[in-house]
């Protein structure tokens, strides 16, 4: 699947497309299909997002999951700071990233 | 320390104002990114993985605790607590936002800081050696020439667009601790046969893709030509460099293509040229700057005699402490690589502590180094066991200074968006594997970088590392033989690279065969160069 992602324009955050909006989430992430670059046009020229990209995900039935590591430490927030990421509840998140 | 005047104060409360504007204008949608983004990094404004990035300049590594502190208040006014000194001298934040970014700037202007010359193809934060006006063995405190460097660039129309970045070292003693000749321009301050003060300058080093040491250009320099010769340095840059490429943008590619001694002749004729146009200033306009770094009121006669029956403090002292040029006197080292933690990060509250203890002990003065420490350079040696144990209360008392874990390291892909691999988990396996033999391994300059960029000056390491992408997994490259010291040189690529565990083995095996084949005093980079690549790359891949 494809997803969309990008930083927010105001505070940075990282951000996916869920399909009304940008959340935080990853797993809110949704398809966005062949839209990708209409999407982030869109956005762009809405303010809402900044430096977007559309990028290839696995679909997992936790929720999409990026196909390269960079993006999954985007999702997650540094591999080396465990309490700044953002699900540092979830203890599987280590071996969701690598 | 220098101190703005009116000019300096308004110029950069002028560029606080003008930069808050543009923030405003582009969250408002009056500027697209694309206009905004030279803008936002001229103020030191970076967009990386997970927010805005900002990065503080630290003029030449010099604050002093009032600045210090403001440090740590915006680590935890704006940031998530912590920021990360960096190998220029400067400090990081990494999760800024940009709504914040005017007010932020606001707040460091108030104690004559900024984001200025941090960032695009300028004059970037001239480095200098850290232990800069205390050192026993400097010529003299090369700091006013940064200064001197400072104002002459800051703005300057000619040199705001230049083909690429620009970086200059300056530092006074043989012994280099700034990596001087991996920098476009590094000048060593010294004296000549009559005792007249001047420089050697030399031009075209750097690392990134296409690391070089910069040749000698300049033997001696007579100080009242500084300027006009480091002008007429840049304008030979700015005619020839390549705009068109940007990998071939950078002085040191010049320099190597056309070669040192074209590079210099051009130099020579630009000069004479220069020279009548009066860019020097006056002898009194460098007094004035030199009377900032004035030396501060040293007590006098104070005795050396140290109590080292405290072994830990010892171990301290032996390893962190430097010989200062005042009696009584040390220069302190506080390391910020605890074993296995993130090298050059450091937490609001050890920010404000540091500061609290160079204001009480070391003149109100503290220094940045490139190796992503903090120095205390004026302690009486008499204070010295009070200090340790503050900072050891503190988590910063680690006695490693340039051992293997007082390594170098560069965000890597935790945070930055050029990485191909991280770099932080591996400094910290590497630092926690080898902790228990560092003492017997010495001297031992590690140095990782997340990509070719170099920001971790990999190139210039004993050991280096370079983080590459391999199909899509991190893989790290193995580089020996390296130095960013007054024997400077670049590292060898071993081989194929390794995975995350497998640089650390490899490094293991490296050791070892070191530690087997080194004879007494050599350090590893001296055996290294005494028995050959080869051997080390036998035992490394068998
Ligand atoms: C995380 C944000 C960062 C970004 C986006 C970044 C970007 C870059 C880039 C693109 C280069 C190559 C420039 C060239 O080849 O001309 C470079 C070089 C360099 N950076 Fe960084 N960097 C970052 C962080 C750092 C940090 C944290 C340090 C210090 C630890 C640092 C110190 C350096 C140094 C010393 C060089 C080598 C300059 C040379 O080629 O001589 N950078 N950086
Ligand atoms: S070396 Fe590469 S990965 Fe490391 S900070 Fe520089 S640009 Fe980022």
């Amino acid at each position: 699947m494809k997803i969309a992602t990008g930083n927010d324009l105001a505070t940075g955050d990282v951000v996916w497309w869920d399909g009304e909006g940008w959340s935080r989430h990853v797993e809110e992430a949704v398809d966005v299909g062949d839209h990708g670059a209409a999407l982030i046009a869109r956005e762009d020229a809405a303010r809402r997002v900044n430096a977007a990209y559309v990028i290839d995900a696995e679909a997992t039935p936790q929720g999409p999951r990026p196909a390269h590591i960079k993006d999954r430490i985007r999702a997650r927030g540094p591999t080396v700071r465990a309490d700044l990421n953002i699900a540092p509840a979830d203890t599987a998140a280590g071996s969701w990233v690598i | 320390m220098y101190k703005y005047d009116t000019y300096d104060q308004s110029i950069v409360d002028a560029r606080v104002e003008e930069f808050r504007d543009q923030v405003a204008r582009r969250m408002a949608g009056e500027l697209t990114e694309d206009q905004f983004k030279p803008l936002r990094l001229m103020n030191g404004l970076y967009l990386q993985l997970h927010a805005y990035m900002l990065r503080v300049a630290v003029p030449y590594g010099t604050l002093d605790s009032r600045q210090m502190h403001m440090l740590a208040h915006i680590a935890r006014k704006y940031d998530k607590g912590y920021g990360h000194f960096t190998t220029r001298q400067n400090i990081q934040y990494n999760w800024i936002e940009l709504k914040d970014a005017g007010d932020i700037l606001a707040d460091l202007a108030t104690v004559e800081m900024h984001a200025i010359q941090t960032s695009g193809n300028c004059i970037r934060n001239t480095t200098s050696d850290q232990y800069a006006g205390a050192a026993a063995d400097e010529v003299a405190d090369p700091r006013p020439w940064a200064e001197l460097l400072r104002q002459w660039s800051t703005f300057h129309p000619e040199f705001t667009y230049l083909p690429r970045k620009f970086k200059v070292a300056i530092i006074a003693s043989d012994e280099d601790r700034a990596a001087m000749r991996l920098h476009d321009i590094g000048l060593q301050l010294t004296q000549n046969e009559a005792g007249e003060t001047g420089f050697k300058v030399y031009v075209g080093g750097g690392m990134g893709r296409t690391p070089m040491v910069a040749p000698l250009i300049r033997d001696f320099l007579p100080a009242a030509d500084y300027l006009s010769y480091l002008e007429a340095c840049l304008r030979v840059y700015n005619r020839y460099g390549r705009r068109d490429n940007i990998y071939k943008a950078r002085i040191k590619i010049l320099v190597h293509e056309i070669g040192a001694d074209e590079y210099r002749r051009q130099v020579e004729e630009e000069f004479l040229h220069v020279k009548t146009l009066g860019i020097d200033p006056p002898a009194e306009e460098f007094e004035r700057i030199n009377a900032f770094f004035a030396q501060p009121a040293w007590e006098q006669g104070l005795s050396d005699e140290l109590d080292l029956s405290d072994p830990d403090f010892k171990l301290w002292v032996d390893q962190n402490v430097f010989a200062h040029k005042a009696p009584g006197y040390a220069i302190a080292t506080i390391s910020l690589k605890p074993i296995g933690g993130i090298p050059g990060d450091a937490s609001a509250d050890q920010i404000d502590l540091m500061a609290d203890l160079a204001e009480t002990y070391s003149f109100d003065e503290l220094r940045v180094t490139h190796s992503q420490n903090i120095v205390l350079p004026h302690v009486r040696k008499a204070d010295l066991y009070t200090l340790w144990q503050k900072l050891d209360a503190a988590g910063l008392a680690t006695a490693n200074l340039d051992l293997i874990s007082d390594m170098i390291a560069c965000p890597g892909l935790d945070y930055c968006s050029l990485a191909n691999a991280r770099s932080i988990p591996v400094a910290q396996k590497i630092s926690q594997r080898f902790a228990d033999r560092e003492a017997d391994l010495g001297e031992l300059k590690l140095k990782i970088s997340g990509c070719i960029n170099a920001c971790g000056h990999h190139h210039a390491g004993h050991i280096g590392i370079l983080g590459v992408d391999r199909k899509g997994t991190e893989n790290y490259q193995l580089l020996l033989g390296g130095s960013g010291a007054e024997d400077a040189s670049l590292g060898r690529i071993t081989g194929p690279g390794f995975d995350e565990d497998g640089i650390v083995d490899a490094i293991e095996r490296t050791l070892d065969r070191y530690v087997a084949t080194r004879e007494p005093g050599e350090r590893f980079l001296d055996t290294y160069r005494r028995v050959g690549f080869e051997t080390f790359k036998e035992a490394i891949y068998g």
